[in-house]
């Protein structure tokens, strides 16, 4: 019971603080943490997607970044031929991230271990030199947005707006998830990792349903490839650039694996920690990269393990 | 219902398998019993589905399942308990029995209703819980058992799917004298409603539950027959018998 | 289109072929025998190309470049094989993936720091520049010739190595079975620590090799590294022939794209889409390849588990 009562505990804080948020930072005169917490939220969809496939599918792919591209690129891509539309554009946005995973996906699901993380490293990689090598849509600099995507009813140009819509869908993906990591899909992904073997004895197939998870976190993680469009205003192939795909590991990891707050709290440890160590020198990747490589060695559970268990 | 014949399987220069003929009768319990190194591993992870033989053919239920993977012979009814130790061990007792009775159930493409309190899962998990007597034990954590417990867990997970045919791969693995005792009781209990085969080389449940047994030697199988028979063969005597206690 | 052309051209893919083999060869004996995933191995190729560029400087001598290239890679190496390698041998994959990426964020913004952002310019010396005569008349940048002896000479050495001496059959034990080894009773960590220095001379090899041809700068090393994972998934895990091969392979398929794909689409499409979709398709060229692979041999052309 009293585990129960701590996640409960910790995802009604994260809720209520974001809530408050924009509010109160427009209060004390700081209103630009707004566009920070923006981002974060969009990062942790991200992560949220990853880590259904990475922390309850066991799936180590290295490839995550590609989904952000796509769905950055379908956004920047209609708007540059003059569809502005927000709902069409997300839609497509999703729908071709869905395909792009089902094709990799039906290539590197099937192989296991080393491999697979090869192989989605590589695969995304493609789709890096892919962006670059089309002029039309800025090859190496990338696409500028002309205009946000329009939604009915909401103006993404104005700040709080966006910021709410953002944490409406962070939150639904958040829930979404949840739901499935519980259902009879959930169990026997997360069976199959516990157990290969035994899932295979007493009759699952892992393949079909970690390639279906596939094409669902794929699916989301292009969503939060067109908030990302949104919120950039810009899209370049370093979407999709293989660092990025190990930066939403990172958060999907430190903040917990296979809990569902951890790749909330894990995109804001890693952004703000970035954040931070960038004000204080301009080299702060030779800082983030021994503290990372600290954090695996010595602080798996994860800031969620602090709070709550693994789901059972 | 089960018939193999002429199945042959080769690492290398080595002959796991060679041409074993082998047939089980719909509620018998056959046992298989051969010394370390005979190939009796290597004959079950082609029986299950884990290894694909080089030669020869498996009938199961008078379809040729030779070429089917794991997951679809056990959806046909051939299920399996694993020789060492093969469960879900941060999931709950209960957990691992229902994931087996959902594996059972058609295909899991449910994406909203929560599984872990699905009746539908649970009801018939906790039955075969108290079949295999764990059902005291049904919210603990399935390392946090005793190796006993975890083995009575294993028939548990293969009953589940209810099989046709179950495979058991020395049951009794590491188990004490009063263990033992307990597990072969369950496995009477379970040889009038189940069709068995049975690996094991505790001679004393071999003897007891056994209908037929057959006696594998370096990958051939050297005898078959009711326990009298095999007892009183003096090839088997000498190959197997004479070694054990 | 020819004839010299092409033969250039396939030269040139032999030449990346024989960096990519020099590459591939240390990280697949890694990944099959010691079971570790070690993305900071294009660290190592960078760092054999910035010490083998500013020795040389230093000393004026290209050789005592080559040496401090060598010299200084085995050392980074081996320190890193101490200092986080060692931890990680018993973690799982994905520990192992996110750790070694810290390491390549640190060893390129200390590249960075140290030596700037900028490309590194590296000079070759009198001996090894000028061309050579080749059949047809065409001729070919002599340094190029070099590396690819170089790396046939180490393929060759390799393959001495691994078929005829004790070590080289504790290697190909070890690909296959690692716990047979083990339980055999050989020094299993010396073993490692042998296995990991070879790879990290044959990265800082294929990196001082590479300054005077490929940019120099922090960074090069995962471009390079990525394509070395598709040598690998290619040839097999564990596999020095696998990697000879795959590496050849992609080293050809890639450059032969590169230069001829743009032209002969020309000929069935409009300039226009030729220009776009040339340089597209030849980017994604090897990653369809090996996509193409696992299709047919999911676990490579020449896996060392059987």
């Amino acid at each position: 019971m009293r585990a129960f009562f701590r996640e409960y505990l910790l995802w009604g804080t994260i809720i209520v603080v974001l809530l408050v948020l924009p509010a109160v930072a427009t209060a004390l005169g700081m209103g630009f943490y707004i566009d920070v917490v923006r981002r974060i939220m969009i990062f942790a969809i991200a992560a949220i997607s990853l880590n259904l496939i990475l922390g309850y599918g066991g799936l180590v792919s290295f490839g995550h970044a590609a989904y952000l591209g796509t769905g950055g690129y379908a956004v920047a891509i209609l708007a540059f031929y003059g569809i502005h539309n927000g709902l069409a554009q997300w839609a497509v946005a999703i729908g071709a991230s869905a395909l792009v995973a089902l094709a990799i996906g039906a290539v590197s699901v099937r192989t296991s271990g080393i491999y697979f993380i090869m192989i989605t490293l590589a695969f995304t990689q493609m789709l890096y030199y892919l962006g670059i090598s089309i002029e039309e849509y800025g090859g190496d600099d990338g696409i500028r947005l002309k205009m946000r995507s329009q939604l009915p009813l909401l103006d993404l140009a104005d700040p709080v707006q966006f910021y709410y819509l953002l944490l409406a869908l962070m939150l639904g993906a958040a829930y979404l998830t949840h739901r499935i990591v519980s259902s009879r899909f959930g169990m026997a992904l997360r069976a199959a990792k516990s157990n290969e073997a035994r899932s295979r004895a007493i009759g699952f197939s892992p393949y079909p349903y970690r390639l279906a998870a596939f094409a669902i976190a794929g699916a989301m993680g292009g969503l939060a490839g067109a908030l990302l469009a949104n919120q950039t205003s810009f899209v370049t192939p370093e979407y999709m650039h293989w660092t990025r795909s190990g930066e939403i590991m990172f958060m999907a990891i430190l903040g917990g694996m296979g809990t569902s707050a951890g790749p909330v709290l894990g995109a804001l440890a890693l952004l703000a920690l970035e954040d931070a160590l960038s004000q204080w020198t301009e080299h702060w990747q030779v800082i983030l990269g021994p503290l990372l490589v600290l954090s695996v060695l010595f602080f798996k559970r994860g800031l969620a393990g602090l709070f709550q268990k693994p789901d059972a | 219902m089960l018939e193999v014949r002429a199945l042959t399987k080769s690492f290398g220069a080595l002959r796991a398998s060679d041409g074993i003929d082998f047939d089980v009768k719909e509620g018998e319990t056959h046992a298989l019993i051969g010394p370390n190194g005979a190939g009796k591993t290597t004959f079950i992870s082609q029986l299950a589905g884990d290894l694909r033989p080089d030669a020869g053919r498996i009938v199961f239920a008078g379809e040729d399942i030779t070429a089917l993977p794991a997951p679809r012979r056990a959806r046909k009814g051939l299920a399996r308990s694993f020789q060492i130790t093969s469960v879900y061990p941060e999931f709950s007792a209960l957990q691992n029995v229902a994931l087996a009775v959902q594996a059972g159930a058609g295909h899991s493409f449910r994406f909203w209703r929560d599984a872990r309190g699905d009746p539908a899962l649970n009801g018939p998990a906790q039955r075969v819980l108290e079949e295999v007597g764990l059902q005291q034990r049904k919210n603990v954590l399935a390392a946090n058992l005793s190796h006993g417990e975890q083995r009575q867990l294993e028939v548990a997970m293969a009953l589940a799917t209810r099989p046709r045919l179950l495979l058991l791969d020395e049951p009794m693995a590491g188990m004490g004298l009063e263990e033992s005792q307990r597990m072969i009781g369950l496995l009477a209990g379970l040889k009038r409603r189940q069709t068995l085969i049975l690996v094991e080389h505790d001679m004393d449940a071999v003897f007891r539950l056994a209908d037929r047994i057959s006696v594998l030697v370096y990958g051939r199988v050297i005898a078959t027959g009711v326990p009298e028979k095999i007892r009183a063969n003096p090839e088997v005597r000498k190959a197997y018998l004479g070694e054990d206690d | 289109m020819t004839f010299t052309l092409i033969f250039e051209q396939l030269l040139n893919g032999v030449q990346l072929g024989v960096m990519l083999f020099l590459l591939a060869a240390g990280l697949t004996l890694v990944l099959g025998i010691m079971n570790v995933v070690n993305l900071a191995h294009g660290s190592l190729y960078m760092i054999g190309a910035y010490l083998a560029i500013t020795a040389a400087q230093w000393s004026d001598s290209y050789l005592v470049g080559v040496a401090a290239g060598l010299a200084g890679t085995l050392l980074v190496g081996m320190l890193i094989e101490l200092v986080a390698l060692r931890a990680l041998y018993r973690r799982d994959h994905l520990d192992q993936v996110l750790a070694t990426f810290g390491l390549i964020l640190f060893f390129n913004e200390l590249v960075a720091m140290l030596w700037g952002r900028a490309a590194l310019f590296a000079s070759l010396p009198a001996y090894l520049q000028g061309h050579l005569e080749l059949p047809g008349g065409a001729s070919y940048p002599l340094y190029r010739a070099v590396i690819i002896a170089v790396g046939l000479a180490v393929a060759a050495l390799l393959w001495y190595v691994v078929t005829r001496t004790r070590l080289g059959m504790l290697i190909r034990a070890g690909a296959s079975n690692r716990a047979m080894v083990a339980a055999l009773g050989v020094n299993i960590r010396l073993l490692y620590t042998v296995v990991f220095g070879f790879g990290a001379a044959l990265a800082g090899l294929a990196g001082l090799m590479a300054g005077q041809i490929y940019t120099v700068q922090p960074g090069m090393g995962e471009l390079i590294l990525i394509q070395v994972f598709v040598v690998i998934v290619i040839g097999g895990i564990g596999s020095i022939r696998g990697a000879l091969v795959g590496a050849l392979i992609v080293g050809i398929v890639d450059t032969l794209g590169r230069a001829f794909l743009k032209p002969l689409l020309a000929t069935v499409l409009s300039s226009a889409a030729a220009n776009t979709a040339g340089p597209a398709l030849a980017s994604m060229l090897i990653y369809l390849l090996m996509a193409l692979v696992l299709a047919l041999r999911p676990a490579g052309l020449f896996p060392a588990r059987g």
